[in-house]
């Protein structure tokens, strides 16, 4: 179960990174029409309550839904399409305002340099880095300690969509308070331990 | 006057509403050293970024020419981008160490290990020492010293420097000077260089201008353009007391 609510964060993170990080990126440094809206869409996935995503995915996945012939609903899929939409907002937010927040003095010296377009495009997510590591711990956070709309969309099955988070609910509803205690505990650990790992890689980053 | 390297026509900048720099024509011949002076607000600046095709021109235009093709803004390729290196008046660094910073542009250029080289520009702007230093913790004047390393490095053949030495003490002058000198000299780049000193540009250029509120007011060989100014404004700004 610890194993499958790790991979269930680890795949949604994963498609939230290779996502949001470009999108993030785009939006900061290309204009187009229709960007100010866009934003503003962005800055309300960042907050929006996950049990409603949760409820918008059930109806998208249930039988009757526009995508209910792929059979997703209560399974590992339907719950990390949620956790998708759920954290890429966050990651896509705050890589766009790392972006925007490096000195933009640096990127025509950069071209007088002879960088080419993807090369500045590169130095700036470098420089923008730190911001964009909160960024993935953000959404990381926020992937692994949802309940709602994960129990909504997986059905909380024992031995197929059980994750850690719905354990507890259900355990602590039954009264085994030590078991969703102790459940608990390995959470926050898996947590402490993956924040960790960023850290040490964030703090590798910064000394290169 | 032997080949030339830019040539400008007509060439008005407008930001807003305001025409910040106009210049009809002007020439600028391979290997030449020229100073633009004036006061601040000028356009000076401005003129520098349109010569490094960074800005396109609201009308005329700016004409590089390399090896007999003409390039602009608009058609300059990479590699006809990377002749030209430019030293802004407020270096913006890269959040990586000064060695970093300063192998930079020849990283962009897909050479990797060019270690003898990063660690001889390091040493000609004499800062070997904190070669493994944050740009963060550094004073203005060793920022412009590695801003200007970062572009000799490069060995552009046209090397554009906006008040390099403005926040440096006359030793780091003389440094930065005598380099902007052997790139002129050793390899035949052409420098346009931005200065508030009269004295550099006496001592580095081989043309001055004077530029006015956007216009270029006398543009004349130093020695004429000390010596012998034909603008009232020209003798008065030389001189030291400056009629705006
Ligand atoms: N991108 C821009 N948008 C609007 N106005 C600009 C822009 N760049 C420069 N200007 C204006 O153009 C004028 C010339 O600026 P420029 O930077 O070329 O002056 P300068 O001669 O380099 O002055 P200084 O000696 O103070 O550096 C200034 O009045 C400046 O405010
Ligand atoms: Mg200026």
């Amino acid at each position: 179960m610890a194993l499958r609510s790790l991979q269930v964060t680890i795949t949604a993170l994963g498609i939230c990174i290779v996502i949001g990080i470009p999108a993030g990126a785009a939006l900061a440094l290309i204009r187009f029409p229709g960007k100010r809206l866009l934003t503003a869409l962005i800055y309300t996935g960042m907050g929006f309550p996950p049990v409603v995503i949760g409820l918008m995915v059930y109806l998208l996945l249930s039988r009757s839904g526009p995508l209910g012939s792929l059979g997703w609903l209560f399974t590992l899929r339907a719950m990390i399409l949620a956790q998708i939409i759920l954290a890429t907002p966050l990651i896509v937010g705050i890589t766009m305002s790392s972006v925007l927040g490096v000195d933009p003095g640096l990127q025509p010296q950069l071209r007088a340099l002879g960088a080419t377009r993807w090369q500045i495009v590169r130095a700036l997510l470098l420089e923008a880095r730190f911001g964009i590591i909160v960024g993935v711990v953000a959404g990381f956070g926020s992937v692994i300690s949802e309940v709602g709309a994960v129990m909504l969309v997986g059905g909380n099955i024992e031995g197929r969509t059980r994750v850690m988070t719905t354990a507890i609910v259900l355990e602590t509803r039954q009264g085994s308070f030590d078991f969703a205690l102790a459940l608990g505990i390995i959470l926050l650990a898996l947590s402490f331990i993956t924040n960790l790992t960023m850290v040490l890689g964030q703090g590798k980053l910064s000394s290169s | 006057m032997s080949d030339i390297v830019y040539s400008i026509e007509n060439l008005e900048q407008i930001y807003g509403s305001r025409t910040v720099l106009r210049v009809p024509s002007l020439q600028i011949a391979q290997g030449e050293v020229l100073a633009l002076v004036g006061p601040s607000g000028a356009g000076k600046s401005t003129l520098l970024r349109l010569l490094a095709l960074l800005e396109t021109p609201t009308r005329g235009q700016v004409t590089l020419h390399l090896d007999g093709r003409a390039v602009t803004s608009a058609t300059a390729t990479i590699e006809d981008r990377r002749q030209i290196a430019m030293v802004f008046q407020r270096p913006v660094l890269l959040s990586r160490s000064v060695r970093a910073n300063v192998a930079y542009g020849l990283r962009l250029r897909g050479k990797r290990n060019q270690h003898d080289r990063v660690e001889a520009a390091l040493e000609r702007v004499a800062l070997t020492h904190i070669a493994d230093t944050h740009p963060r913790t550094l004073s203005g004047g060793e920022m412009q010293r590695v801003a200007v390393a970062r572009s000799l490095i490069l060995e552009p053949r046209v090397l554009l420097l906006d008040e390099p030495t403005a926040n440096l003490d006359p030793y780091n002058v003389g440094l930065i000077e005598s380099l902007v000198r052997e790139q002129n000299q050793q390899f035949g780049a052409t420098s346009v260089l931005v200065t508030h000193n009269v004295f550099q540009a006496r001592r580095l250029a081989s043309r001055v201008a004077l530029i006015l509120d956007g216009d270029i007011i006398e543009i004349a060989p130093t020695e004429t353009f000390f010596n012998a100014p034909r603008d009232p404004r020209t003798a008065a700004f030389v001189s030291g007391e400056f009629v705006y």
